[in-house]
Formats: structure tokens, sequence, C-alpha cells
């Protein structure tokens, strides 16, 4: 009980002390030095966001290193004919600053389930395979693929150029008002047990 | 004759032999001594995207007449199957696999693709665009071909 009204009696007196006006510094020296601090912070804050934002962060975990990292080596998006290269953040991070700032408030999920374990050896990450593909693909379908779109935009494609198949299923997707992650799943990583999704294509279990 | 001039003669005769041989023997890297690099094969390409090509012969597995670069078949999932299953080729657009791809050794029919004939490109390839390695006047019969 005294313990607590410490506490209560030291809240008052930052409030207090917080409320008073000051009579020693200018209202100028008070601007800028708020204004100067101000920049210091958020330059400071979006600093570190951003170096959360890289391949060489995500990588920095094993869970990411050893398995998803290296099904993506083997696609599209990490080589091709142009040299152009999508890494981590490009698709699973939203380029927007509020959707980006939500995103990495959820990440800090990730945070408490890398301090579980649950998924730090192959099989286990295999066993969630499938409810981590499925929740990419459901943020994904909810956005209407934004981060695909950030390069992939129906608007800039040239159906024309494309093979043939690709033409019909692109013109189709849009007519049909689909997104990319409805047909495009399992491009970057390994697709997870199929069995649940589609039996048709997979082995039966035996 | 003595015999050490027929042992000079054999032996003479032997190293002409060999050497005559040597000249016809020619590496597999062609005449380009060893310390230069060998020339880089033409790349070839996949042909992609094309109309399904014709079988040449009743029991041919049809080509693949698209890319396949990446496409996955494991246990998990079959990449092929995601467009020529029975339950996705019409949505896709493309050939359904056969019937016989349901059957099992003893002729037994499953439910789904039975699993000697799940490993789609050990039968059905796709094509390059290299030259015939040898000439070849191969035409198929007159009742299977389509023009």
């Amino acid at each position: 009980m005294n313990k607590h009204n410490k506490i209560k009696n030291g809240l008052q007196t930052l409030w207090t002390f917080l409320k008073k006006p000051t009579a020693k510094y200018s209202l100028g020296t008070l601007l800028i030095v708020g204004f100067v601090s101000g920049i210091i912070f958020w330059g400071g804050f979006n600093t570190a966001m951003e170096m959360t934002n890289t391949e060489e962060f995500c990588i920095s975990c094993h869970e990411m290193r050893v398995n998803v990292f290296e099904e993506y080596k083997d696609t599209i998006h990490y080589t091709n004919r142009t040299g152009v290269r999508a890494t981590c953040p490009d698709c699973h991070v939203p380029k927007e600053w509020v959707y980006k700032f939500v995103r990495k408030i959820k990440a800090t999920n990730e945070l408490y389930h890398k301090a579980l374990g649950s998924i730090d050896t192959p099989e286990k990450f295999e066993a969630k395979r499938l409810q981590l593909a499925q929740n990419v693909w459901k943020t994904m379908k909810e956005t209407d693929s934004r981060e695909c779109r950030n390069c992939h935009d129906f608007k800039s494609m040239d159906y024309t150029e494309q093979g043939r198949r690709s033409m019909q299923q692109h013109q189709k997707g849009v007519d049909e008002g689909k997104t990319c992650i409805d047909c495009h799943k399992g491009i970057a990583h390994s697709s997870p047990e199929m069995y649940g999704i589609d039996p048709s294509t997979a082995l039966e279990h035996r | 004759m003595k015999r050490p001039t027929l042992v000079v003669m054999v032996l003479g005769l032997s190293l002409l032999v060999s050497q005559a041989g040597a000249e016809q023997v020619k590496s597999l890297r062609g005449g380009n001594p060893l310390e230069n690099s060998a020339k880089i094969p033409a790349s070839l390409k996949v042909q992609n995207d094309r109309d399904p090509i014709t079988r040449d012969y009743v029991q041919q597995p049809p080509l693949i007449p698209h890319h396949i670069k990446g496409y996955k078949v494991n246990m998990k999932m079959n990449k092929c199957l995601t467009c020529h299953s029975w339950s996705n080729y019409k949505e896709a657009g493309a050939t359904k696999i056969s019937q016989t791809h349901f059957n099992d050794r003893e002729n037994n029919v499953l439910a789904n693709i039975a699993p000697r004939r799940y490993f789609c490109t050990q039968c059905h390839v796709t094509q390059v665009n290299a030259p015939p390695l040898v000439e070849n006047t191969f035409t198929p019969l007159e009742t299977i071909k389509r023009y």
C-alpha cells in the first residue's frame, strides 16, 4: 500500500512539473530543442524500423534462413534473366508507412514464437507450414495482393507480350476480379502439404 | 632372319599401328588443347507455350508444350496436377490426365492418380530448340497424324 502511494505521489509530482510553465527558457529555445529532438527521434525510429526491413535482418534467425530462404533461392524472385530481385520485405512488408507500422507491430507476435521455439526445427516448421502459408495467403487476399502489385500491376501489364496461356488466364483473372494470390500460391517457397487443400494434387497418405 | 631383327620389326610395326590408332581417337574436347577453356555450348531454350504437340506413335506419352521450370512434384504436392488433374483441368483450360493413370499395376482403378503414374516427368518431357542429333526420316502413322 505504501509502495502504491509512493508511485502515485511520484506521478503527481511529474504531472505538476510538466504542467508548470517555464520561466527559465525562452519559447524559441523550447521550440528549437523540441523541433530538433523531434527530428532525431523520428529519424532514429524510422532508421531502426528500416533496419528490420532488410533481408539480412530476416535471415539473421535460423528459422527463416534454413527453411524459407533456402527455398526462395530456387525461385524466379531470387534469380532471373533481368537481374531484378525481390527480397523478403518486398513481398512480406507493405511499402506505405501506416500499413508497414501495423505489420511491424504484428511482427512482435513472431518474437513471442521465436522465444517459444514454435518453429525452431525443420520438422516443427514443416508441421506448421500449412498454417503459416494460409496466414500469408489470407493477408494477401485481403489486401488484394498489395505487395505483389508494387511491381506487378494489371494496369501496366501488356498481355500481348505474354505467353498464350498466361494471356488467357490473366485476362480471365481480371474479368473475374481475382487477385494475384488466388492463383500464384507457393511460387517463392515450397508449397505446404496440398492434401488438405486440393487432394487431387497430392500423393495420398499411405 | 635373326631373332633380334624380328623383335625390332614387330616392335616397329606395333608402334606404327598404335600411332595410326591414336590419330583416329579423338577426345570429346575435339582439337581443343587442354589449357584452353572449352567452348560454351549453345544455350537451349525450352519451347514455351505452344499448342498441344501431336503424338508420333500411338503409345507416346504426350509432350509438354510449355516450360516447367520450378514445378515441384513431390509427395506433398504435384504442380502439374494443379492444372491437369480432373478437378482442375476445366478451369485451367488444360489437357486432363488420362484415365489409365488411375490404374495400379493390378489394373485396380483407384480414386486418385496411381502412385506409379504420379511422377509426370518420368514419361512426359518438354522440348528444346535443339537440332536433331542425327538425320531422322521417321513419319507418324497416317491414322494418328493431324494437320
